[in-house]
């Protein structure tokens, strides 16, 4: 595993996004070829339940959506410091050594617990009710 | 059939690119084929559930059954007009359906689908798949934000929202898995759930409540009903769709469906013992795509069975039930299965007894 030879099993990943946005761009391409193409000014006009648009759609919205997105990020910041701790906690062939596990888990918990202490004062700051 | 696959598979090392390439292309579009063509019955299959549950026949006029009804839909898709709104912004309007399909097929790229078949065998599968789905976000917040109309916008704002919610928990479901199998490579997790004993060693049974967690969560972050908020149809028309046509559409709608096979076959490999077979007896197990294809298809119904029968949630609801009950019970699940192997060595000597 040391050597670059296991990079080569990541190459397959670059052959299937080549293939797959070759067959996507295939996919466009074959109505604009073929299907009739008459645009005017009705049928291209924003669809609002048959209303003309009132205004802009890129309009203000609502905060919350910011909030959820950054409490996303750091959960899931979280969640990726937890892929190798899982992987590495009790592998018998990374060594079962009691007192690393328990010092590895212990440390984990910590951090969890402070994560824990963040996640309950949004929780009470009210970031998470929907209004 | 793997003699084929591993002729296919054979990457003569020294040899020039053109030998290493091809086997690999083919691969590739042989798995893809397939998918499509599996993609196109399944959604048959989709709609003949939901049909059958409210006392419909379905589709029933295209070739024996309605068999023939998804192909008769695509060559419709592909002869009508690429309409794109005056107001859109053209590019990204275009690319936003590319970037879904192509996420959505890139995730297959990892998955195995019996042992040794696997187009990508490599050593993160699990992360891969992780960040594969998170990235899905953007084609649809992209197609919102590009089609510059009201409904498409509200649409790609809440599925993003909701999508990030569902995928926290999701997180520390596969955090679960990871420590009872000690390897984030998708085919080290289908065989730590061979251990001699059939299903009574599949995960579904120490971790039963992070899989239930892990089947409506996936519901959601599919936006699969009851948790099609950006696409109610009786408030939004149809979310980030309502102004795409033709393939573009078609694009979506193919990256949808191929991300609820995915999240079926990432069930079936963290929680049912991937291509195994229930009972540990030769013969049943010498059909390995056969299972993993059941157990797919059994999943994709219960999603077709959710969809007929469990009401739309609220949006309130839906939130509260992502942040509020999931999120803390699957993080007081990793801390307490954590707990309670490194407190009994012999738990965790059991779950990692694959290895030998």
């Amino acid at each position: 595993m040391a050597t670059p030879d296991f990079l080569l099993d990541y190459l397959p990943i670059l052959v299937f996004l080549g293939l797959a946005l070759a067959l996507g761009i295939g996919f466009l391409a074959v109505p604009a070829l073929i299907a009739p193409s008459e645009p005017d000014p009705e049928k291209l006009s924003t669809y609002e339940c048959g209303f003309n648009a009132f205004d802009d759609a890129r309009m203000k919205f609502d905060v919350q959506f910011y909030i959820v997105a950054i409490l996303f990020i750091i959960v899931d910041l979280d969640v990726a410091f937890l892929f190798p701790w899982a992987v590495a906690l009790f592998n018998p062939e990374l060594g079962t050594d009691r007192d690393f596990q328990l010092f590895a888990f212990w440390s984990m918990f910590v951090f969890l617990a402070v994560f824990a202490i963040g996640f309950l004062y949004e929780w009470k700051k009210g970031a998470l009710e929907w209004r | 059939m793997e003699t084929v696959w591993n002729y296919l598979t054979s990457r003569p090392t020294d040899a020039g690119w053109a030998n290493w390439l091809v086997p690999t292309a083919l691969q590739t579009l042989a798995l893809m084929v397939v998918l499509l063509v599996a993609l196109a019955f399944i959604l048959l299959f989709d709609r003949k559930v939901w049909a059958a549950v409210q006392m419909r026949k379905g589709p029933n006029v295209v070739g024996p059954f309605g068999l023939l009804q998804s192909f008769a839909d695509f060559f419709k898709f592909v002869f009508k007009e690429i309409v794109i709104p005056a107001g859109a912004d053209r590019t990204i309007f275009i690319v936003a359906p590319l970037i879904t399909f192509v996420l959505a097929f890139a995730a297959w790229a990892v998955v195995p689908v019996g042992p040794g078949l696997v187009v990508a065998d490599i050593n993160v599968g699990i992360l891969y798949l992780f960040a594969i789905s998170s990235l899905g976000v953007y084609g649809i917040i992209m197609g919102g934000w590009a089609s510059n109309s009201k409904y498409p916008f509200l649409g790609s704002l809440r599925s993003a929202a909701q999508m990030v919610s569902y995928e926290v928990s999701i997180g520390f479901v596969i955090i679960t898995v990871l420590l009872l199998v000690g390897s984030l490579n998708l085919t080290d997790i289908v065989e730590s759930q061979n251990r001699g004993m059939g299903f009574l060693n599949w995960h579904f049974i120490p971790l039963f409540p992070m899989f239930v967690v892990f089947f409506v969560s996936a519901l959601a972050e599919t936006n699969r009903p009851p948790f099609d908020l950006p696409e109610a149809e009786s408030e939004l028309v149809a979310g980030y769709q309502v102004e795409y046509s033709s393939t573009p559409y078609l694009l979506f709608m193919i990256g949808e469906y191929l991300n609820i096979v995915l999240m079926c076959a990432m069930l079936t490999i963290l929680f049912f013992g991937g291509w195994h077979s229930p009972i540990p007896w030769a013969p049943l197990d010498s059909i390995p795509l056969f299972w993993f294809g059941a157990k797919v298809v059994f999943f994709f119904f219960l999603f077709a069975m959710a969809k007929a029968i469990v009401p739309r949630y609220r949006y309130d609801q839906l939130m509260r039930l992502g942040w509020k009950v999931f999120l803390p019970l699957s993080l007081f699940y990793v801390v307490a299965l954590a707990g309670l192997m490194v407190m009994f060595p012999g738990l965790a000597e059991h779950f990692q007894s694959w290895r030998q």
